[in-house]
Parts: structure tokens; C-alpha cells; sequence
């Protein structure tokens, strides 16, 4: 398998590539959208209370920025929808029964709300009473964040599947329980996560943008109001992200151990582990796992992994190894190795031609039902009846680790910036400050989007978590074919985010009508 | 409610989102005529914010038909989108192009000029509609796929598979393919002058002309694409469907048959029609009359849902395979479960809500004409 640098280029490549590309680019806009919702409707909020033309215009002019954003949000996200279908048929088949639902709802429930009030966001000032522009605001953010909502239960569900059961006279996977899809816990984990985080990238453009014009000494009541307001909206963000991280820790931990374990590096695991905070990885390569129990030069807090995957210092935390092995659980199951599962898988993948042979055939009840129980029995395996060997179910480990270690450091960041807008610093040290403010937007990004590179590079080699790996669930397409497609969506994407950052900057410079 | 039922009340949905689409696509035949109405800079200005203020609407439609689709035949969804790749990436880029052309093209700080970004919309107004149309024509024409299930055990992994290289592009060589395709593009732009005359204080525009001449135009073109195309398909042989066998076949007249046999789509279909040319021509007789955009619309959304609803209701295959006959997919072997059918039917009850508070807020905001006043004083593309 292919691994960042040693890129095979086949369509599977390409089509991984392809996705990673235009959700990178989508999720640099859907933040600062869902977080600048809720900035603009607090202010909103305040101009119907108090009548005061200095609310309206502050509100305006994040509206302002929101739509040149929003519209980038809106042109990327398309392709990604449709994308399951063009560059990933199989798994659009095998699991569109259950994964179609959130996306079809989010079509129906969110999205007309967003589109419907978004222009009445914009073209309404005039045109309808201040309560019904100030719904319409709000329901735009809603709108947005009920989108999230179902994207990430669609997202979830590939880091987890559940309420779901093998169909082999249909070949597919079916729908049991709509509960269980809509709200399983990694699916909430997830929303509450993501939204924070997006709220907290949201304050940190705003207490920037706003730090900009108090160095500039330009529409200065304008800036400190929004400075403070954006300030306390992350704090608090912030403080929420803190709880949700490590739920979504202890859920991972749970579901997608493998994942964990490349976050950490952690290539042989036990009881006490320590949480890393920095180590020797060589990003560019995938480190030897197989012949060494830990990375070189590791700087680690004690017994803080086994607080964060198990809520007990003590707690047993699996490596790398252990999962490729087979280990104990801490209740006294135990996890199969990963030769087990593969034969598992085989067993099954084999039944099922069995079974679809025998049904054709007509052969005999008990033949078939034999046949179903063992489809039944390795069907929680099924996709590693595809895999060969131990290197392509680890995840690229560099990735995930610094990943994570920007995530974290990112937020922790931002927590003290925030803290420190707030405090009564005056004098050379206020500007210095605000000039902080400014350059944490570019790093507010980045670190959302290592969020996203944590979540995502951790399923790997999974489209659907131990049932699908990527290279089943493709389109026949020739690589060349979605090679063009990617060139096409960076050089268009590319030109488009120039253009947006060019727009946003002459927009800010202008600055509010006051 | 039966799985039977459950899959024809979502073939129902999924036609009525397709042909709300299609009436929704009057923002990209009015957008394919910003440089033929618009022979100002101000009135070219005056259609990019009339259409701009609801092309979320046509993309959110788009998106979720698509998310409809999915969720309801998804065979289907990876079977075509999946096999006719180039043919659909072309929709998704034109469509990409026109979401950030309404709010970048006249914002300070724009690096590629306004008109780089008008000329996006005529692009998306003309590839949009005909695409599309081309691409819902292969409902009746077929396609070249091969679909098995049983792949996913064996060496051959893929399940639906195109039959040649071209992966899409093929379809738009088949000569009723493209008649249909340029009927919707001519339709679109029958809707969008409507919507023009409709939305745009008649003040504004130097004459009448500027806006019926190319009504004229495209109606003639459209009637003439249209008629040959209902011709075609009335007299054509269909894929019809054994529900008891699951076998396919070809049946004479077939899409005929099942106009006669569900009867009361002519009704529907003739309501549909009259409204399509009483819309137009009291327009285009009647300089006052505005509301042909609505009547005309209604028109389309009737026309295009009967045409579909023949396409897969009364044992037919929606979605013809000209590769292998017994691949083609049908309302049976390619929907979703029962469980899933069934859930989102709840969850589509919704949609009259929806549909309410659309209403609400689009009146809401057209209560007055556009004026260049507003363009100048007030928030505008």
C-alpha cells in the first residue's frame, strides 16, 4: 500500500487524494461559517435589543464577511456529496442504504433552511421587520450547524458502524436502527467536537480581525466590542472543546483503538501509559513498529494515556502491535489477531459466493443456512478478507501523531490568547498582543484542519471501519481519469481561495460602515 | 405502507425534486442570457442580483435530489454517477463556478474581473440545463453499464461497471440524448426571461424586445425539441419490467402503454402543457402580465413529473442498460430497504414545512420589484 510519500498512482490513490483535496478545501470555509453564525447573531441580537444603529452595522459587516465565505463553503461542498458516487461506487452500493439517509435529510432539513434564510440574511434589511431578519440570522447558523449535525452522523458512522445488519440476498449493508445511526455516541462525540472547534476558529478570525484595525487605530469602539465579544465566545468554546476532546478521546479509545495508537505512536501498549507530548518521528516515513517498543527521544506525562482512553490512571491502553497480536481486554475479552480476522474475513467473503452459488442453484436449506451463519460469524471482520498483510491496516503514523500534536497545541494556544485578550494588559505589550491575534488566524486553520487530518488519516485503511478498506469500495475508473479531476479541483480551488482571501482583505480594509 | 408502495412513493419524490430542479434551473437560462438581455452594464447587473437572489435554491434542490437518490435507489447513484463520470464532473464544475460567481464578481479585491465571472454563469446557464437534460434523457435511451453484485466476492471487486471507456461522455452522442438536453436548455431560458420580466421594473430595460425576442426564440426551439422528443419516446420501444421473473424486455410502444394505462398522468400531463404555452404566450401578447413565470413554472414542474413517473411507475426500468439488458435497474432491484424507505418517509413529511416557510421568506423578499436603486444602496451582487 501506498503510504504520503511513495505514492502508488492508482486510482485508489487518486480517488483518496481526490477526497482529501476538496474536504480540505471545503473545511477551510464551513468553520469560520458555523462560527461566525453564532458572533453575527449575538450582535444582531443586540442591535433589535437596543435599536442601536453602531449593533446593526457591526453585525453587518461580519454578514459581510460571512457571505464571501459561505459561498466558497457552498461550491466546495457539492463535489463532496456527489463524489461518493463518482469516485466511490462500491461503497456508495454496499452502504448506501444506511449512508444516504443523513445525507438526504441534511438536504431536506438543512440546507433549504440555510439557503431560505440566508437571503433573507442579506436582502431583507429593508424589506422585512427587524424580529423576523433576526430569526432569519439565527436560522442560518441553525441551518449550518443541523448540516453539521448530519454530516458527521454520516462521517460517524463510517468510524463506527452500528444499527446496521448484513444483507447477502442483496449484497449490501441495511439499516436496522435509525436511533443508533442518528445518535451513537461517537456520532455526538463528534458534532459537539467539530462545532466547538469551529466555533473557537470563528473567534480566534474575529478577535484577529479585530486586533488588526486596534493596531491600525481604526473603527476602535467597533473592534474592542468585537474583540471582547469574540474573545468570550472562544474562552467559553474553548473550555466546552477541553470536556468533548476528552470524551472523543475515550471514544476512540473504545471504537477505533488502531487510531489511538498511531495518534500516539504508541507501538507497544500496557497498563500506566504515559501520554506523549513530543517525540522523534521522521515525517516522511512510517517508523519500524515492528522492532521497536517506542519512538526515540519521547517526552511523555504519566499515566496521562490511560486517564485519557480508559478514565483510569491505571488503565490498559493497546499498541500497535498488540492490536496486530491480539490482546485481552481489561474485562477479560479478547481481541482476535489480525491473521484471525483476515482468516475471519475470508471465511465470510467466501460464504457469501457460497451462498449466492447455492440460492442460484437452489441447493438445500441447511446448505444455505450453514453458509448464513458463517457469513454471520466473520461478517464484523468482512473487510479484512481483503487485506494481505499487517502493514496496510496501520495507519500512516506521522500523520496522525503531529497531527494530533497541533490539534492539542493549537487549542491550548488559543485558550491562553484568549485569556490574555481579556486580561487588563496595557501598553507595548497589549500591541504585541494584537499582532498575536492576527497571525493565530492563518494558525487557527491549519490546526482545524490537522482536527480533520487526526480523524480521517486514523480510519485508514477503513472506508467503513473493519468492513470496507479503501481499495474495495472505488468506481472502475482509470487512474488518469481522476488524476485529471484532481488537477481540475486544485488549479479551481486554488484560483478560487486567492480570489476569496483577496476579497476578504479589501473587506476588512474597507472595514464597517460606521 | 408496503415496501411496494414505499418504493413509488420515493420514485414520486425523487421525480417531483427532478422536476423542481428543472424549474429552478430558470436562474441558468437566465444566466445563459446575461449578454443578450443585458446590453448595459447596469442591466446586466440588474439580471446577475434578480437571479442571484435564488440560485441557492436551484443548488440546494440539485443537492438534494441527489441526497434523495442516494438514500432511496442507491444502485442507481453508484451506478451512474460512478459510470458516467466525465459527463457528471462537467455538471459539478459548472455548478461550482456559479455558486462563487454571484458574490465574488463585483467585491472589491476581485483578481479576476466582473466579467470573467458573468461569462461563469453563461457557462453554467448553458452546460447546466443541457447536461442535465442530457443526462435524465438516458432514463428513456439507456446507458452503457453492467451491473453485478456478486462481484464484490470475487476478483472482478467492482459492482457497477461502465461498459466502454468513455464513462459518460458516450451519452451525449445519442441524438435523442441531446434533443432533450437542448429542449431543457431552451426551457431554462424560457423561465428565465419569464423571470426577468417578472422580477426586473420594466423601466430598467431599454424595451420590451430586449426580453421577448429571445422568449420568442427559445419557445419555438423549445416546442420543436420537445414535440420531437415525446414523439420519439411515445413510439419508441421501452424497458419494461416482469415483477413476477425480475426479468427485463423490450416492449413496443411501452412508454405509450404506460401513459394509456396510468391515464390519469395525461390528464396531468395536458394541464402541464397548457400551462407551459399559456404561460409564454399571454407573456409575450400582454406587456403587464408578470405572472408567466409562475404559471409557466407550474407547467414544467407537472410536464417534467410525468415524464419521469413514466419512466420507472408501471412495471419499466428507470434506468435502462443498453450493455446488458438484465442490468438495467427498476424501482425493485435497486431501492433501499424497507426500513430505510419507511424512515425517511417520516422524515419527508417535513417537506410541506419546508416548502411553507420557502414560500414565506421568498415572498418576503420580493415584494417589490429589483430597482438599481436597491443594487446601489442596499446589499447586492
Amino acid at each position: 500500500m501506498n503510504q504520503l510519500l511513495n505514492i502508488d498512482m492508482t486510482m485508489v490513490d487518486w480517488a483518496r487524494a481526490q477526497f482529501a483535496l476538496t474536504a480540505i478545501y471545503h473545511w477551510l470555509f464551513v468553520p469560520l461559517t458555523l462560527g461566525l453564525a453564532v458572533v453575527m447573531g449575538i450582535m444582531e441580537t443586540q442591535y433589535y435589543r437596543t435599536g442601536s444603529e453602531f449593533w446593526k452595522q457591526t453585525a453587518k459587516f461580519w454578514q459581510r464577511l460571512f457571505g464571501i465565505n459561505f459561498a466558497m463553503g457552498v461550491a466546495t461542498g457539492i463535489i463532496l456529496e456527489f463524489e461518493f458516487g463518482t469516485n466511490w461506487s462500491n461503497y456508495s452500493y454496499l452502504v448506501g442504504d444506511i449512508f444516504g439517509a443523513p445525507l438526504a435529510i441534511e438536504g431536506i432539513v438543512a440546507f433549504f433552511m440555510e439557503s431560505t434564510f440566508v437571503a433573507v440574511m442579506f436582502f431583507g434589511w429593508n424589506k422585512v421587520s427587524k424580529g423576523f431578519h433576526l430569526a432569519s440570522t439565527w436560522l442560518t447558523g441553525l441551518g449550518a450547524t443541523i448540516s453539521a449535525w448530519w454530516i458527521l452522523v454520516a462521517n460517524s458512522w463510517m468510524q463506527h458502524p452500528v444499527g446496521q445488519t448484513f444483507n447477502p440476498e442483496t449484497v449490501r449493508n441495511e439499516m436496522t436502527s435509525f436511533a443508533d445511526v442518528a445518535l451513537s455516541p461517537v456520532a455526538v462525540d463528534k458534532f459537539v467536537h467539530t462545532v466547538l472547534s469551529a466555533w473557537v476558529l470563528g473567534a480566534v478570525f474575529v478577535v484577529g480581525v479585530s486586533s488588526w484595525y486596534l493596531l491600525k487605530k481604526r473603527h476602535t469602539e467597533f473592534a474592542t466590542k468585537s474583540l471582547r465579544l469574540g474573545a468570550v465566545f472562544g474562552l467559553i468554546s474553548s473550555a466546552l472543546i477541553m470536556l468533548s476532546g476528552h470524551h472523543s478521546a475515550y471514544t476512540v479509545a473504545q471504537t477505533q483503538p488502531m487510531k489511538l495508537a498511531a495518534m500516539e505512536a504508541l507501538y507497544k501498549g500496557g497498563t500506566d501509559q504515559p501520554l506523549t507530548i513530543i517525540a522523534g518521528i521522521n515525517p516522511f516515513a512510517q517508523p519500524d513498529y515492528e522492532a521497536t517498543d517506542e519512538p526515540p527521544l519521547k517526552l511523555a506525562v504519566p499515566y496521562a494515556l490511560s486517564f485519557l482512553a480508559t478514565n483510569d490512571m491505571n488503565g490498559y491502553v493497546p499498541g500497535i502491535r498488540d492490536i496486530l497480536d491480539g490482546y485481552t481486554k481489561p474485562d477479560g475479552t479478547i481481541e482476535p489477531s489480525l491473521d484471525e480476522k483476515i482468516q475471519l474475513g475470508q471465511q465470510a467473503i467466501t460464504a457469501l459466493q457460497d451462498y449466492r452459488k447455492a440460492k442460484k442453484e437452489g441447493t438445500s436449506e441447511e446448505t444455505i443456512n450453514c453458509q448464513l451463519s458463517i457469513i454471520n460469524s466473520g461478517m464484523p471482520y468482512f473487510g479484512y478478507g481483503y487485506v494481505k498483510d499487517r502493514a496496510q491496516v496501520v495507519p500512516y503514523i506521522p500523520v496522525c501523531f503531529y497531527a494530533f500534536r497541533v490539534m492539542v497545541g493549537g487549542g491550548c494556544l488559543f485558550i491562553l490568547l484568549f485569556i490574555l485578550i481579556l486580561a487588563p494588559i496595557r501598553g507595548r505589550w497589549r500591541g504585541t498582543l494584537h499582532w498575536v491575534a492576527l497571525f493565530c488566524i492563518p494558525v487557527a486553520y491549519i490546526v482545524s484542519e490537522a482536527g480533520w487530518l487526526v480523524a480521517e488519516f486514523g480510519r485508514q485503511p477503513w472506508t467503513i471501519q473493519d468492513m470496507l478498506p479503501t481499495w474495495v469500495g472505488v468506481s472502475e475508473l482509470g487512474a488518469s481519469a481522476v488524476m485529471i479531476t484532481f488537477l481540475l479541483f486544485l488549479i479551481l480551488f486554488t484560483t478560487l481561495l486567492a480570489v476569496e482571501i483577496s476579497i476578504m482583505c479589501k473587506t476588512i480594509k474597507k472595514g464597517p460602515e460606521l | 405502507m408496503t415496501y411496494i408502495f414505499l418504493q413509488h412513493y420515493w420514485c414520486f419524490i425523487v421525480a417531483l425534486l427532478a422536476a423542481i430542479l428543472v424549474f429552478l434551473m430558470f436562474v441558468q437560462g437566465a444566466n445563459s442570457l446575461i449578454f443578450t438581455i443585458g446590453k448595459t452594464a447596469d442591466e446586466r447587473r440588474l439580471i446577475v442580483n434578480a437571479t442571484g437572489r435564488k440560485w441557492e435554491f436551484t443548488f440546494t434542490t440539485l443537492v438534494t435530489f441527489g441526497g434523495a437518490f442516494f438514500a432511496s435507489y442507491p444502485l442507481f447513484y453508484s451506478t451512474s454517477f460512478g459510470g458516467a463520470y466525465w459527463l457528471w464532473m462537467i455538471i459539478l464544475f459548472s455548478f461550482v463556478l456559479q455558486a462563487v460567481s454571484y458574490e465574488f464578481q463585483n467585491k472589491l479585491g476581485n483578481l479576476l474581473g466582473a466579467k470573467t465571472f458573468q461569462w461563469l454563469l453563461v457557462l453554467n446557464g448553458i452546460l447546466g440545463p443541457l447536461l442535465l437534460g442530457g443526462a435524465v434523457a438516458t432514463f428513456f435511451t439507456g446507458s452503457n453499464f453492467i451491473v453485478e453484485k456478486g462481484n464484490i466476492v470475487d476478483s472482478q471487486i467492482i459492482i457497477s461497471r461502465w461498459a466502454n471507456a468513455s464513462h459518460g461522455l458516450d451519452d451525449l452522442l445519442n441524438i435523442w440524448n441531446l434533443c432533450l438536453g437542448l429542449a431543457v436548455f431552451f426551457l431554462a431560458r424560457i423561465l428565465g426571461c419569464l423571470y426577468i420580466h417578472n422580477r426586473v421594473d420594466d423601466e430598467l430595460l431599454h424595451n420590451h424586445d430586449q426580453i421577448i425576442q429571445p422568449l420568442w426564440r427559445s419557445t419555438w426551439l423549445f416546442l420543436g425539441l420537445f414535440l420531437a422528443f415525446l414523439g420519439h419516446i411515445l413510439t419508441c420501444e421501452g424497458y419494461a419490467y416482469d415483477p413476477a421473473t425480475g426479468v427485463i424486455f423490450m416492449e413496443p410502444y411501452k412508454y405509450l402503454h404506460n401513459l394509456i394505462e396510468m391515464w390519469p398522468l395525461v390528464v396531468v400531463l395536458l394541464i402541464g402543457v397548457v400551462f407551459v404555452l399559456f404561460g409564454i404566450l399571454w407573456s409575450m401578447f400582454h406587456k403587464a402580465y408578470k405572472r408567466g413565470f409562475w404559471v409557466t413554472g407550474f407547467g414544467t414542474v407537472v410536464t417534467v413529473l410525468v415524464l419521469l413517473l413514466l419512466t420507472a411507475w408501471n412495471n419499466t426500468a428507470y434506468y435502462p442498460s443498453t450493455a446488458d439488458l438484465q442490468s438495467s435497474l427498476t424501482m425493485q432491484n435497486s431501492s433501499s430497504s424497507e426500513f430505510t424507505l419507511r424512515t425517511m418517509f417520516y422524515v419527508s413529511l417535513l417537506v410541506p414545512f419546508v416548502l411553507a416557510y420557502i414560500i414565506y421568506a421568498w415572498r418576503s423578499i420580493d415584494k417589490k420589484e429589483i430597482t438599481l436603486d436597491e443594487i446601489n444602496n442596499d446589499h447586492a451582487y
